[in-house]
């Protein structure tokens, strides 16, 4: 340690932090283009526009609800209850739109997002105020939104023949070829992963999930930060529950059901560690694309149903575990390179 | 030098004093810090040192007395308002974000910003680059700060101090965990700060760093003011007297030995990369010390005794019976204890309390039928606790409530409690103050009166002279030499240590 290599401070390297997350945003569309491509050779109808279509429009939803888990998890904190805002929103801008069937979209998008707050303040009161662990406190308003939803659906259910035309054309809708909810799942996307990478703001949730003890000592108001993080988390999920409402258009009390699960594994098999402090956006969207085109590559392939969900799981368990070796070889790396 | 008598202090705190609940920690403490200076905070382990440091980090809020900083009267409710007052703290463990970049962990919320609120990455690794110069260290700001060690982490600290303009520096053991090239490099950094008229509050075990690198003393006792005064006024002894507020009888009890049968016979141990061809015996009631330099491989032969690594060849035996590789379980039955480096992580189970702590290793023979035994597993540590003389309120308080050298002596009863017939002990009184090492030391020179063989990794080098009856020596993992009691000196250890003559200055680890 006494002798070190002065190989330091070329003050604008892009420094292989940014290298090193690059590798894995690389190797996960590497991944996506073997899967895609290798389905195609097999069966060529994969890659016909109604079925990306499809994939990609069951991506959206998946991926506008990791945006708000990844803000979340970085924090070293989880939200399990996003499932649940995902079907209170939807039944309930269902409702309204069958109640007020003049109702401009934009203005369902913003009750979408307004109740999604309001229960994500809930969580945020909860874990950043009450200091109660995410998985607990967000475990249990899993249970209560749903329960929520079924009392305020007592056994009915909204059909798309109930909802204005406009609507149903907003969620059927594209622009250029490309459907709207893509795009704004993709706005939002990008609008937050660039927020995260460049902005103090954004920082502050990989500082909080790298030590949050740090992160008080540093000057950052973590209550506040996570407060924040948990809101945004349902307002995005009430959100996806517009979104979800303008897709399927049929809703009934259990819909979005499992979704959490979903959201989570797509962040992580996008290298958001669970640990906090680390990922990307750009990753979590890639993981979500993987799973989303995983799911359906299944299905073209003909996997027999029943192994489905265990050919997922086991695809998930391989991304974990390469993640850790990864890591681990890593820090050892950077350690040694220190000693040398 | 600056006269202090003549300069207006930067920091003044007076009078003042903190109380949790019923706990009185601190009453009217007074300390002054002189621009230019290193001034040393001294006192044992729950003297009340660290209230001090977090009522000046805002952490804690002070109850009474009057705080002045720059000749003006603060009072802080955050760290963030101690921190705008030109105060920074480096604490001892430092509190850095490990998955973000070098640059990222100094400029925390104070990122320079481009156009549209936007971090401006290149102008913030160039400002951290800047400062690392004026530190005379050489680290990639862009490099996470995740696998540095302590020492440059703690320089991350102080890059982050400079970067905050702060002009009062507090550090809180900062050269606990250091090698000792890393601690000399850590006190250049240290004069260069006091040359552009920083005040640096040290806290410290080590009085020789207090006397060569600080001016000015204050000695604090049981959460009072004992002392304050230039460094000239006072010698070791003082301070130790006035720290421990009793004639401290000797730091290095060893009394005669008398030596047993052969307990721990290592014969040609061998591990890749990390040692080879390890051979020695230690008998019951000798002390034998196993010197080097960090790095040199005590650790691992310890570890790989106790059965933790594995051993690529050799044979050990405990007593009579042959130990297989990797087995602590047969170390332990045949009578091993390992009173392990890393205390809070290794040696203790730091929520638990202080009876569970003590009887963990023992838990099998304090059934009854399918269920614990509440009765025996309190009589056991009652017995242990009390013959090591722990001072804890009660049994059921958690281990990590305890000072440092009490923790150690809950890891000693735990393995005390085996009632084994060899234990290794690594590192056995780091980060313990003098009072609780000088007990430390009484308790090893009695458990080898009383017929145990103990093998001590130190690389305090006093206590390897002051305690061992051999002293083997280790370098680059090969067993270079051993000396008696009569032929160790500090000069000969280091020489084995080190492969080279004193003077020749080479620490650290190889």
């Amino acid at each position: 340690m006494t002798e070190r290599s002065v190989a330091a401070s070329a003050p604008a390297s892009p420094g292989w932090l940014s290298r090193l997350l690059m590798a894995r945003e690389v190797s996960l569309v590497g991944l996506l283009l073997l899967v895609t491509l290798g389905t195609a050779v097999i069966n060529p109808l994969f890659l016909s526009f109604g079925s990306v279509r499809d994939l990609l429009l069951n991506v959206s939803i998946i991926a506008l609800l990791v945006v708000g888990q990844t803000l979340v998890l970085l924090m070293k904190h989880v939200d399990l209850s996003v499932s649940s805002t995902v079907g209170l929103s939807a039944f309930l801008t269902g409702s309204l739109f069958v109640a007020n069937p003049g109702m401009p979209v934009p203005l369902a998008l913003l009750f979408g997002l307004g109740l999604g707050a309001v229960l994500g303040s809930v969580n945020g009161l909860l874990v950043a105020y009450g200091k109660v662990p995410a998985l607990v406190a967000t475990l249990g308003t899993l249970y209560v939104f749903r329960g929520i939803t079924y009392a305020v659906v007592h056994g009915g259910q909204i059909n798309a023949s109930n909802l204005p035309p406009g609507f149903l054309g907003f969620g059927t809708g594209s622009v250029l070829g490309v459907p709207n909810l893509v795009l704004l799942a993709v706005a939002v996307l990008i609008g937050f992963a660039f927020y995260l990478r460049s902005y103090r703001g954004g920082r502050e949730y990989y500082a909080v999930g790298s030590n949050s003890e740090a992160a008080v000592l540093a000057g950052i108001n973590v209550t506040r930060r996570t407060m924040t993080g948990f809101v945004l988390s349902g307002a995005i999920a009430g959100l996806a529950g517009v979104l979800y409402l303008a897709r399927f258009g049929t809703v009934d009390a259990t819909a979005g059901t499992g979704l959490e699960l979903q959201v989570i594994a797509a962040a992580v098999v996008g290298g958001v560690s669970i640990n906090g402090g680390v990922g990307t956006l750009l990753g979590a969207g890639l993981g979500a694309l993987l799973l989303g085109v995983m799911g359906s590559a299944l299905v073209t392939l003909r996997a027999p149903g029943f192994y489905q969900q265990a050919i997922q799981g086991a695809l998930l368990l391989a991304a974990i575990s390469i993640d850790m070796l990864v890591s681990r070889r890593a820090a050892k790396r950077l350690q040694e390179e220190r000693k040398s | 030098m600056t006269e202090p008598q003549t300069t207006q202090p930067l920091l003044t705190l007076s009078h003042a004093s903190k109380s949790f609940g019923p706990v009185q920690a601190l009453s009217d403490v007074s300390i002054k810090l002189y621009p230019g200076e290193a001034h040393a905070l001294l006192g044992e382990n729950g003297a009340g040192k660290s209230t001090f440091v977090k009522i000046l980090a805002g952490v804690h809020r002070r109850e009474g007395g009057t705080l002045r900083v720059a000749g003006q009267s603060a009072d802080f409710h955050s760290p963030g308002e101690a921190t705008a007052a030109g105060i920074a703290i480096i604490y001892q463990e430092p509190t850095l974000f490990p998955d973000l970049s070098v640059a990222e962990n100094v400029l925390m919320g104070r990122q320079p910003l481009a156009g549209l609120g936007r971090i401006d990455t290149r102008a913030m690794n160039a400002r951290v680059t800047e400062l690392l110069r004026e530190l005379g260290v050489a680290l990639d700001p862009s490099r996470p700060v995740r696998g540095l060690s302590i020492a440059d982490q703690q320089l991350v600290e102080i890059a982050k101090a400079l970067s905050l303009n702060a002009n009062v520096l507090i550090m809180d053991e900062p050269t606990a965990a250091l090698t000792l090239s890393e601690t000399d490099r850590l006190f250049r950094v240290v004069r260069a700060l006091r040359e552009r008229g920083a005040a640096v509050l040290f806290i410290t075990h080590r009085l020789e760093e207090v006397f060569a690198e600080c001016q000015r003393v204050t000695v604090m006792r049981d959460g009072t003011w004992v002392s304050s005064g230039p460094i000239s006024d006072y010698d070791t002894d003082l301070v130790v007297k006035q720290m421990v507020g009793r004639e401290l009888g000797d730091l290095y009890p060893r009394g005669e030995m008398t030596l047993g049968e052969v307990a721990l016979s290592v014969r040609n141990l061998s591990q890749p990369k990390m040692f080879s061809d390890i051979s020695f015996d230690v008998s019951r009631g000798e002390i034998v010390a196993l010197a080097g330099l960090v790095g040199a491989g005590r650790s691992e032969v310890a570890r790989a005794i106790f059965g933790i690594d594995p051993r690529s060849g050799g044979e050990l035996r405990i007593g009579d019976a042959v130990i297989p590789p990797n087995s602590t379980r047969a170390a332990m039955s045949a009578g091993l204890g390992l009173v392990p480096e890393d205390r809070r992580q290794q040696g203790l189970v730091m929520d638990l309390s202080i009876e569970r702590n003590a009887n963990l290793a023992i838990l099998n023979r304090l059934t009854g039928g399918l269920l614990m035994n509440r009765k025996a597993e309190a009589e056991n540590a009652q017995n242990w606790t009390s013959k090591l003389q722990l001072k804890a309120h009660r049994l059921s308080d958690p281990v990590s409530s305890l000072s440092g050298g009490n923790q150690q002596k809950v890891v000693l009863a735990k393995w005390l409690s085996t009632n084994p017939s060899v234990l290794i002990v690594d590192e056995p009184t780091r980060g313990v103050d003098v009072g609780a090492k000088a007990e430390v030391h009484k308790t090893l020179a009695e458990l080898a009166a009383s017929g145990l063989a103990v093998l001590m990794i130190s690389s305090d080098l006093p206590e390897v002279l002051g305690m061992a009856d051999r002293i083997l020596v280790m370098r680059e993992g090969q067993l270079v030499g051993e000396l008696s009691r009569a032929e160790a000196n500090e000069e000969a250890v280091m020489y084995l240590a080190t492969g080279q003559r004193a003077g020749a200055k080479q620490a650290g680890a190889a």
